[in-house]
């Protein structure tokens, strides 16, 4: 790849401020997004993968504020940006779909009229224009008889209807970067698949860079190139998705391969219970020292309790922040 | 249904004001202010004066009808000005926040401290009587309830996942307290807002009772109201009418408010669905 990258987050830190004591919900964390690729955010809840993706947009509110390190789109730190700026960049370079598609359309207003906003909003259309092109966006989602779906509310649609219809939205303006968090939690599992092709097939046909994000790493490793897991707000491995199967390092990310359901050999010999990661996801006031999986980790050693690893470079692709790593 | 009765009633009352008000010139059968008759003072009601007339022989039917125009004007420019300038403060006090919430929330619960006719009052006696200072009086002093409602809507409105959303999409504050807020709270301002005209109209009666409103001759239900006032023993239609005329345009408007309350309810709404 030549040039910087698409975006490229260096070193963040989020912090919470607490009236009077201040605590870091994400530190550290360090990634970076080509231009049409594709990357997984992974960890379990609360972990701080929805505000690092709000910081990527310049969207966190108090008490939440970046504390510290970059995050530079196509080179440029998006802090330093002027809010006009700011704002053009969101919903036209950077579109970002949730994970509740019952709540994040407005309610009072036609689907067609929330996709045509954007082109209105972005594209500086008329009305007239950015309503046809409305329509062309909800066929391209494959909303079955779009010029007639276009007058609907969103009450009147299901919810992996409604998912298509933020899709819409969100690849309106033809983004180069598109933030999906948790983009299927609530759907059923076979509206998920469908959703999910349809996001691959989109986005790789118009060169999206995705950047997914979700607690189900089966589905990440899946959908993206490369993956990163974290663990109570720092990134502890970073892996192309061929590998984080075969060869991860880090305990939780083994714990995580543990507990996904597979299918072949191991399901045969008998083991087919699934395994947990015991123990509980530490509150982000009270943050253990050192390593901060160490109380969960069946290898923590008094140096695992005391001093936070660093991270290493696994090969171009990896790296992994463990002491102990294989 | 019961739900449906208020919102027809109050609805039929009011158009039928509005008709009234309307066809004035084409519903009345004298000029309200010229066609005075000593000959025919004080007549009470009959099939040749439908509702009497008064002192100077003028047609209250016709005086009724006339002042409806004044009352419903009054009724509604007041209310909307009301309107605009609550949704504009309490939308973007509550969007906003800080400085200019406290500025805010200090004046409106200022307004809601002093009485509003009293206030109106106040206003009426440095601008005079007439229609624009009824318009200004009324429409500067009863946006507080609209405002109360608009920034309670605001906050509970903008950390819904669609508010959020057009922020991630690049909206501007504006755009989205246009586009998402806004659309959204217009239920309870509509249902404040045809409450407000109700008591406007009330408010121009009893300002123009007091002589601070539309002065005599100008038929408004308010000034003709205090002009019956010395014959109400005498000539009790002279009261009864415009009193009925009032009773009715306001009670109309009360029950619509209730109605469209029902119908408006976010809840009810989703029980529709
Ligand atoms: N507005 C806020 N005020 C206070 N704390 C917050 C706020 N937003 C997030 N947090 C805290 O920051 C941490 C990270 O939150 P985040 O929403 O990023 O988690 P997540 O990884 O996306 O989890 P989930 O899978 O549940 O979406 C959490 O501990 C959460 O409690
Ligand atoms: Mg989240």
């Amino acid at each position: 790849m030549t040039g910087p990258a698409l975006i490229d987050v260096e070193d963040l830190r989020i912090d919470l401020n607490l009236g009077s004591s201040r605590v870091a919900a994400v530190e550290g964390v360090s990634f970076h997004i080509d231009r049409g690729e594709t990357f997984g955010l992974v960890g379990e809840s609360g972990c701080g993968k929805s505000i690092t993706a709000l910081a990527l947009i310049g969207l966190l509110r108090r008490p939440l504020s970046v504390g510290a390190g970059a995050i530079r789109f196509e080179g440029r730190e998006i802090q330093n940006l002027p809010a006009v700026e700011q704002r053009t960049l969101r919903g036209n370079r950077i579109a970002m779909i949730f994970q509740e598609p019952m709540t994040a359309l407005n309610p009072v207003s036609p689907v067609g009229r929330q996709i045509a906003e954007m082109f209105v909003l972005h594209g500086g259309k008329s009305w007239r224009d950015a309503n046809r092109l409305a329509v062309e966006a909800l066929a391209s989602v494959r909303v079955p008889a779009p010029e007639r779906r276009v007058k609907d509310y969103p009450h009147q649609l299901s919810g992996g209807m409604r998912q298509r219809v933020m899709i819409a939205i969100a690849l309106a303006c033809g983004p180069d970067l598109l933030i999906a968090d948790e983009p299927t939690t609530a759907l059923d599992v076979t509206v998920q698949a469908e959703i999910i092709e349809l996001m691959r097939n989109l986005c790789a046909a118009r060169g999206t860079a995705v950047l997914m994000i979700s607690h189900d790493l089966g589905l990440v490793a899946n959908f993206c190139r490369r993956v990163a897991v974290m663990y109570a707000g720092r990134i502890v491995e970073q892996r192309s998705s061929d590998d984080i199967f075969r060869a991860c390092s880090h305990p939780y990310t083994q714990g995580l391969v543990d507990s996904l359901p597979r299918l072949g050999s191991r399901a045969r010999l008998g083991r087919s219970r699934l395994r947990e990661i015991a123990g509980v996801v530490p509150a982000i006031t009270n943050f253990p020292s050192g390593c901060r999986f160490n109380p969960r980790c069946a290898q923590a050693t008094e140096v695992c309790r005391t001093t936070a690893p660093e991270t290493t470079m696994l090969g171009a692709d990896g790296l992994v922040r463990c002491h102990h790593h294989a | 249904m019961k739900l449906g009765t208020s919102l027809i009633i109050g609805g039929l009352l009011f158009t039928l004001a509005i008709v009234v008000g309307l066809l004035a010139p084409w519903l009345a059968h004298t000029d309200p202010v010229m066609d005075a008759n000593l000959m025919n003072a004080e007549e009470p009601p009959s099939w040749m004066w439908w509702f009497g007339t008064d002192a100077q022989g003028r047609d209250i039917y016709s005086r009724v009808v006339y002042g409806a125009r004044i009352s419903l004007t009054v009724g509604i420019v007041s209310q909307l000005v009301n309107s605009v300038i609550g949704v504009t403060l309490g939308l973007s006090a509550g969007y906003f926040g800080g400085w200019w919430d406290d500025i805010v929330n200090g004046l409106t619960n200022l307004m809601l401290a002093i009485p509003s006719l009293i206030f109106a009052l106040a206003i009426m006696a440095v601008l005079g009587p007439g229609l624009t200072s009824l318009l200004i009086a009324l429409g500067l002093t009863n946006w507080s309830f609209t405002c109360r409602i608009a920034r309670a809507s605001t906050l509970s409105l903008k950390s819904q996942g669609y508010v959020q959303a057009a922020r991630v999409l690049g909206y501007g504050d504006l755009r989205i307290m246009i586009t998402q807020l806004l659309p959204n709270m217009l239920g309870p301002i509509i249902v404040i807002g045809t409450l407000g005209m109700g008591s406007a109209v009330l408010a121009e009666a009893s300002l123009s009772f007091l002589g601070l409103g539309i002065r005599p001759p100008y038929p408004s239900w308010g000034s003709m109201l205090s002009e019956a006032r010395d014959q109400i023993t005498t000539a009790p239609w002279l009261s009864v009418f415009p009193g009925l005329a009032i009773f009715l345009t306001v009670l109309g408007l009360n029950l619509l408010g209730d109605g469209l309350r029902d119908i408006l309810d976010p809840q009810s709404r989703s029980r529709r669905t």
